[in-house]
């Protein structure tokens, strides 16, 4: 076990690399000057290089590249171009935000996915199984904007049950917090609880007809027993697995809705950022995010090993 | 029965889009593109059948005209996607030393990069535009590519076949070419189908939040953003690239299982 640790981990940390560089590329190395880019059409040369010499911007990318990510492994992720502030204060706020979001967000779409998912293999030979089946294809067609714009619309402009937009931290009113959070979940797990059904579905279609569950059956078993004897443990790998490759889409997804709902996350101070062409806060938000990505990713391999002897057995070999 | 049925109404509203959009080449009722004051926030009429927007523009109009850059993108993204991806996914097949765990480890990195955040990162350098869009949706689609290739190359690499085209001499790129290829071309077609449907929800997206087209060129999603404002009054307005959106993605998704489960005998036992 301290090998596969050890084995992730590296894998954890090569990756970090390859994903700082590639955002680094994408921002820095692309042609166009960032200064010009900064200052508009009308800047004169004066000022353009003036701007080049605050940034930075004047020596080789290589030693950019590694002041910043020196930076980041201090824990200073630069200072925004714009306001002079420091990245990692203006983060503070929002990364609370998109951090509810997620989380919430993913325990929602568990919630549902799971029962529904299981229920759609079990019956998958009857017209209530499929029309789950069907309701998901539905779901996973929606972009979680239009979700979230729909919802609005329905529960609080017409109905004016739920805030239609901003945010409250829990700190101040934990109340107005979770009813502000709502809406925002609920467009998010509508579209990604529906994916996950088709997961947790095609997952226990699998499940289900493995020989040991078949024997289980003719000994008496009922389906759901069975499944909940002899299969938790596959199926369960499976949704862990899912659940792993869906954090991204998450994020991307949290970043959508919150400018729906115009709340204050990391999304909507992403795209701000690149309105404003701050691209110091661009460079490093998204690298946090990727951060989070990747981390994540990690402790589902992990997991992964903890659940399925034949993972451990594999790495030990 | 209900297999059937995918691939049939997959195949059917696709095919609605592909129309809507070659029609909407050379032909659309009105000017998508001219501002008419007078016309202002009309309800769906004989003349204009699904209404006009804030600008006095027809939607239909729009709507035809949102076809093919969701079309445009679409064919782009997933092209390059494939063109890169699958190379990729072949070498990382074929190849079981370093360069196969290379390809594998930089697909996984590229992984925790979805559409969206590409396309903010392009956006931040290089400002928001179609092509960013395109380039974004396509690049965070390789490793779908590569990932599918690679389990099929590693399928058919262990047939008989394969191995006696080796111990005849022939080289690599040639059994790449003639033998491998062919036989992962129903997989790479199937996941074009989806990913084409992904790319359409990330188009979406990326244009409901400023970052492809400008606005003045029509798409679905930037449609869905002008008429946020107005869903009070004029809920119309979002109707129709709303609807457009959810049939176009359903289209391919289930354009997508229907594919895969005529050319995978083996998943359909499972599904009957």
């Amino acid at each position: 076990m301290p090998r596969v640790v050890l084995g992730r981990l590296l894998t954890l940390v090569l990756s970090l690399a390859g994903a700082s560089v590639l955002i680094f590329l994408v921002v820095q190395a692309l042609p166009g000057d960032l200064a010009q880019v900064m200052l508009g059409e009308r800047a004169t040369p004066a000022q353009i290089e003036a701007l080049r010499e605050r940034l930075g911007l004047n020596r080789p990318w290589v030693v950019r590249y590694l002041d910043w990510v020196g930076d980041m492994v201090r824990g200073d992720l630069g200072t925004s171009a714009l306001s002079g502030l420091r990245v990692t204060d203006l983060v503070a706020g929002p990364i609370r935000v998109t951090g509810w979001l997620v989380l919430w967000s993913t325990l929602g779409s568990i919630l549902v996915a799971l029962p529904l998912g299981m229920w759609s293999a079990l019956r998958r030979r009857h017209w209530d199984g499929f029309a789950v089946n069907a309701l998901s294809q539905f779901g996973m067609a929606v972009p979680a904007f239009l979700a979230g714009i729909l919802l609005v619309l329905v529960v609080a402009v017409r109905w004016g049950w739920l805030p239609a937009n901003g945010y409250v931290p829990l700190a101040r009113d934990p109340g107005e917090w979770a009813r502000h959070l709502v809406l925002p979940v609920v467009s998010l797990v509508l579209v990604q609880g529906a994916l996950l059904v088709r997961y947790v579905r095609s997952a226990f279609v699998e499940v289900l007809t493995e020989d040991h569950i078949t024997t289980a059956r003719s000994v008496g078993w009922t389906k759901l027993a069975a499944l909940w004897r002899h299969g938790m443990r596959q199926a369960g790998l499976s949704l862990v697995t899912v659940l792993g490759l869906q954090v991204a889409s998450l994020f991307v997804g949290a970043i959508v809705v919150e400018n729906v709902f115009v709340l204050p996350g990391l999304g909507s101070m992403v795209l701000r950022a690149v309105v404003q062409r701050d691209f110091i806060v661009v460079q490093s938000v998204v690298m946090l995010l990727v951060v989070a990505v990747l981390v994540v990713n990690t402790v589902v391999d992990l997991l992964q090993a903890v659940l399925d002897p034949r993972i451990r057995a594999k790495e030990q070999r | 029965m209900m297999r059937r049925a995918s691939l049939v109404v997959g195949a059917v509203l696709v095919g609605l889009v592909l129309m809507v959009s070659l029609v909407g080449l050379v032909w659309t009722p009105y000017d998508p593109a001219r501002v008419v004051p007078g016309d202002r926030l009309l309800s769906p009429s004989a003349t204009h059948w699904l209404g006009t927007d804030a600008f006095g523009i027809d939607i239909l109009s729009r709507i035809m005209a949102g076809a093919r850059s969701v079309l445009l993108v679409g064919v782009f993204a997933v092209g390059i996607a494939a063109l890169v991806g699958v190379p990729l996914g072949i070498v990382a097949g074929m190849n079981s030393g370093w360069l196969g765990r290379v390809v594998v480890r930089a697909t996984d990195v590229l992984y925790a990069f979805p559409a969206v955040l590409l396309a903010i990162l392009f956006a931040g350098a290089l400002g928001s535009s179609t092509t960013t869009a395109m380039l974004a949706i396509g690049i965070a689609t390789i490793p779908v590519f590569t990932r599918i290739a690679r389990a099929g190359v590693l399928q058919v690499m262990s047939q008989d076949f394969i191995t006696a085209s080796r111990v005849s001499g022939i080289g690599w790129l040639r059994i790449a070419w003639r033998h491998v290829l062919p036989n992962i071309a129903p997989l790479i077609g199937v996941q074009a189908s989806v990913s084409f449907a992904l790319a359409i929800l990330a188009e979406a997206a990326l244009s409901y939040l400023g970052l492809a087209t400008p606005p003045e060129v029509p798409t679905w999603g930037r449609m869905l953003y002008d008429a946020q404002r107005h869903l009070l009054n004029d809920p119309h307005l979002a109707i129709a690239p709303a609807v457009a959106i959810a049939g176009a993605v359903l289209g391919f998704n289930l354009l997508g299982d229907g594919l895969r489960d005529l050319l995978d005998p083996r998943l359909k036992e499972v599904a009957e």
